[in-house]
């Protein structure tokens, strides 16, 4: 079997950069897009713990309803996208500035 | 035959260890491709590559039920949606290019941030001690385990998660309505 160790660095690599994309992008979605792989990072480190647990499996189940979670939430975030855009004709976040000042 | 005699010959121990590297470089690389790209089609379809990937992490890790729900919720919901998404809200068209381009901000922010976090995260993984950890691991299918653990001890959290699910669903198609003009 694989080590720990691999799965660990690998969603270490992929969190930071989720986190980067989520920093860096201008538009909305892509943001979306950060979190999600944030997400999945987080879960590659839930399942390479839960196989040293055979028996109970709870780190897949924490996986399964972090899955639930992640769809629900970006259902929303995409209609709240929709409703920006709506408005503003524009979902890049710099030009979102309305609360400025 | 020489065909079998080879076959039996090979070190699966490698060859698990080599499909793995491969899954984690697809991984990277599709995220990668998503950091660095200004055409979000480009970046959708990154995101796609990096799900597949995190899919087949998921199968050596002996969660084949996680690696079909990835494929099926994320790959088949998820980014679907985001791709509505972007095609739904993109600007006016100015010209007859059909790319969507969107530029990047603060790329110090995000360097100065991302790099000290995978910096600590790396100290942290290599300095805890793990082999604590038993190493009996069964291989097998998990649904069977999963689904009997989600009706007996996580029924509760189950039946919350439906739930929320389902209102959000209600709340994201009310939300995104169109106000009718009274």
């Amino acid at each position: 079997m694989i080590d720990i160790y691999y799965y660990l660095i690998l969603s270490a690599t992929l969190f930071s950069i989720g986190l980067a994309v989520a920093i860096t992008k201008q538009n909305a979605i892509l943001v979306l897009m950060g979190i999600e792989l944030m997400l999945n990072a987080v879960n590659i480190n839930l399942v390479a713990f839960s196989q040293y647990d055979p028996n109970h499996l709870q780190g897949q189940m924490f996986a399964i309803f972090v899955i639930v979670i992640a769809a629900a939430e970006v259902t929303i975030a995409l209609a709240i996208a929709l409703k920006i855009y709506d408005y503003f004709k524009n979902i890049d976040l710099k030009e979102l500035n309305q609360l400025k000042n | 035959m020489d065909l079998e005699k080879y076959i039996q010959q090979i070190d699966w121990q490698i060859v698990r260890q080599i499909s793995f590297y491969v899954f984690a470089a697809i991984t990277i690389l599709g995220a990668a491709i998503l950091l660095f790209t200004k055409n979000v089609l480009y970046g959708a379809y990154s995101l796609l590559v990096a799900f597949l990937g995190v899919a087949g992490i998921y199968v050596f890790a002996g969660a084949d039920f996680i690696a079909v729900t990835q494929i099926m919720v994320y790959v088949g919901g998820i980014l679907v949606l985001l791709i509505f998404g972007i095609m739904l809200t993109r600007k006016q068209k100015t010209s007859t290019d059909n790319r969507i381009l969107v530029g990047h901000k603060n790329r110090f922010g995000a360097f100065i941030v991302a790099i000290p976090v995978l910096t600590a995260y790396l100290w942290v993984i290599f300095n805890a001690n793990f082999n604590i950890l038993s190493k009996n691991t069964s291989g097998g299918a998990s649904v069977k385990k999963i689904g009997i653990s989600l009706m007996t001890n996580y029924v509760f959290a189950f039946e919350v998660i439906g739930i929320l699910l389902l209102v959000a669903l209600v709340g994201a198609s009310y939300i995104a309505l169109k106000e009718k003009k009274v």
